[in-house]
């Protein structure tokens, strides 16, 4: 790797030292880049020319991983080389290749990347890792009705619904694979295996080998509703899933009240008062009214895509009073069925004597419910155990 | 030097008009020999992209259909069991026994080649188009992506099997499910979306030549007039296609010229039921007014 650079240095220093430096300016905007697309951007740009448009294009090309990349880095091409002044000093020495390297340690330790950055801005960068929280620092003013989850949440409550989450889990997991793999029994024949043991007895295939669907853990996607109506039931819920995203690492999770977010990168956070710190800045809001309709609808135009499949159970924790449309809650529902997943909707007044769904939004979900059943407390969560595995 | 450009004439003259971004990313794939990954909406021409670089490229289109259940003996290669079932007993008649029977039984002629050992094996580097990685599960993902690193594949009863040549490798996705970061890495990335009017109005003359330049402008304006709609599924480029074909079929030469007539041809852009419901003969109407 160093050949390629010190080639490049040997023309003139600037121009790799300063696209290492892009390099680190996307990282820090979230960016999955290591070592390897620095040493490619340098031998793409070879590839590439000088030109504006195609170092533009074959930046892109090699820095982006998704299309959420592809959307911004053109904001971000263009905050980093139109913007002379500030870049240059930031632009990372040729052959010190300490810039890469506290890049790499960033990703899993924002802390002690900061303190082998080189520059001034040092400090600066650790704060600044993710240009998500940056945004949410933003808006989180916004709202004055914001809570502070802390109150509600205890790291005591989320040990305790840990266990409960994981217990659940397990309960779901039975899914079967539809890859087979070889088992000492199984429901089909492994051709490959028992031809391979028939040779040694003439060809009579004397030992029958088999394969089988392995099991394959299922997916959960937890959507809590947090608008007014269901503080009450928050401690519970937030607690669970919580203990769920902690537990399990497939599980996905979203908060929602008039909008939706995703909180699952926030819940896998270590230490649980940060957590709960992250969370209160991603649920501004909380506690103010509900749109259901619109948060499922969104949800299943965009993350459903992603990470929604037949063998995912999205689980609705919400009391169904939406003050949007019961149509639009309805359509929302479909589109998510259509995707083949089960759904669960946890409701904590089903629990009510007399309970009837007449909230018009639960009338128009109940039809593409799986499960319908109460959940007040961490205790009826636990029950469910029971049901899950029936699914 | 070959450059960007290049590719872009390359492939336009296969009828195939690439974005520059397309054609930027095509063009360092070829040149670092790193595979491509493309995404994007569905009917988008992602695959279409494979097919126009093999045309071009004049080499051979190797594809695998990715699907949840995919296997290494679809994926790979796979012994062909009925032959070998026989051969053991015609040698083990003819008194052969023991490792001879074994050296025979997996050899060459037993080997049913599948798409990816099929790519490292050819003379000439083809175009390999792994088609929807994402459809295929997290484990077969996990194993192309060594296939991808070394160009080699492990047989255990022949040994390992060198890339002869390297070939040109295009992955497509629309986002069933999220791809690993480490597969992202490996590959360039280039996202393809909707193409602009004047994109895909070139691409409705090089494809469909019998349609006027009137009917085409229309056509186009229409469609992607029709894309902004709230549709469960957005016509895509080939729809678009379809639906030009079906229009000069008709013998239709103005949109607003027959309602009846554009209702029955959206069947070759509305898939679904409810894109159907939703664009009654009012809406499309009104959209071809305002294409006229």
């Amino acid at each position: 790797m160093r050949g390629r650079v010190t080639r490049f240095a040997a023309r003139d220093a600037g121009p790799a030292a300063r696209v290492v430096g892009f390099m680190a300016h996307l990282r820090e905007n979230g960016f999955r880049l290591g070592i390897g697309e620095g040493e490619l951007a340098l031998a793409a740009l070879v590839e590439a020319g000088v030109e504006e448009a195609a170092v533009r294009r074959a930046l892109k090309a090699v820095a982006c991983g998704c299309a959420e990349d592809w959307a911004r880095f053109d904001a971000l091409f263009d905050a980093y080389w139109r913007n002379g002044g500030r870049v240059r000093s930031r632009a990372v020495p040729v052959g010190t290749p300490q810039a890469a390297r506290s890049a790499m340690v960033g990703e899993g330790a924002p802390g002690l990347g900061a303190g082998a950055a080189p520059g001034t801005e040092a400090a600066g960068e650790g704060e600044a890792e993710g240009d998500g929280e940056g945004r949410l620092i933003a808006t989180a003013a916004r709202n004055l009705r914001r809570k502070d989850l802390r109150e509600v949440v205890s790291p005591e409550d989320i040990r305790q619904a840990e266990a409960v989450a994981r217990a659940l889990g397990q309960a779901l997991r039975d899914r079967r694979s539809r890859r087979r793999k070889a088992a000492r029994r199984g429901e089909a024949l492994d051709l490959r295996r028992t031809i391979r043991a028939s040779v040694g007895t003439g060809g009579e295939p004397v030992r029958l080998m088999r394969r089988r669907r392995p099991e394959r853990p299922v997916k959960i996607a937890l959507l809590v509703d947090v608008s007014g109506s269901m503080v009450p039931y928050a401690r519970a819920y937030l607690a669970f899933m919580a203990g769920l995203l902690r537990g399990d690492g497939a599980a996905d999770a979203y908060l929602f009240h008039t909008r939706l977010v995703r909180v699952t990168e926030a819940l896998r956070e270590e230490d649980p008062l940060r957590m709960l710190n992250r969370i209160t800045l991603l649920a501004d809001g909380f506690g103010g009214g509900s749109r259901i309709g619109a948060a499922l609808a969104q949800f299943a135009a965009t993350y459903a895509r992603r990470f929604v499949d037949g063998r995912t159970v999205v689980m609705i924790l919400s009391d169904g009073y939406d003050s949007g449309s019961s149509d639009e809650l309805a359509g929302a529902m479909a589109r998510l069925a259509r995707r083949g997943c089960r759904i669960v909707w946890l409701n904590p007044l089903k629990g009510w004597r007399d309970y009837a769904p007449v909230a018009a939004g639960m009338a128009a979900a109940l039809p593409y419910l799986d499960l319908f059943a109460p959940a007040g407390t961490l205790e009826d969560l636990a029950a469910l155990e029971g049901e899950l595995g029936r699914l | 030097m070959a450059s960007a450009s290049t590719v872009q004439d390359g492939l336009a003259g296969q009828g195939y008009v690439a974005s520059p971004d397309l054609a930027m990313a095509l063009h360092l794939a070829l040149a670092l020999g790193r595979p491509l990954l493309l995404e994007g909406a569905a009917g988008v021409g992602k695959t279409e992209v494979a097919r126009a670089l093999a045309a071009w490229k004049g080499c051979e289109l190797i594809r695998l259909q990715c699907y949840e259940g995919l296997d290494a003996g679809q994926a790979i290669y796979e012994w062909n069991y009925q032959r070998q079932l026989l051969a053991i007993r015609a040698l083990a008649e003819g008194g052969e026994t023991g490792s001879a029977v074994e050296a025979r039984l997996f050899s060459e002629a037993y080997l049913l080649e599948r798409p990816l050992l099929r790519a490292i094996r050819q003379a000439v580097p083809p175009v390999l188009l792994i088609d929807e990685i994402d459809r295929a599960d997290e484990e077969f993902e996990a194993y192309l992506l060594e296939v991808l690193a070394d160009f080699q594949i492990t047989i255990p009863e022949m040994g390992t099997v060198r890339a002869v040549t390297r070939p040109m490798v295009i992955l497509t996705a629309n986002g069933t499910r999220d791809l690993s970061d480490a597969l992202r890495r490996r590959c360039l990335y280039a996202h393809v979306d909707y193409p602009d009017r004047a994109t895909e109005l070139a691409i409705l003359e090089a494809r469909c030549p019998q349609v006027g330049a009137a009917l085409g402008a229309q056509i186009v304006a229409f469609v992607q007039d029709l894309r902004k709609e709230a549709l469960e599924k957005k016509p895509g480029v080939a729809e678009m296609l379809d639906f030009a074909a079906a229009l000069a079929g008709l013998g239709i030469a103005d949109l607003t010229e027959d309602a009846g007539v554009l209702q029955v041809a959206l069947a070759t852009l509305l898939k679904t039921q409810g894109d159907r419901a939703a664009i009654t003969t009012e809406v499309a109407q009104r959209l071809a007014g305002r294409a006229a």
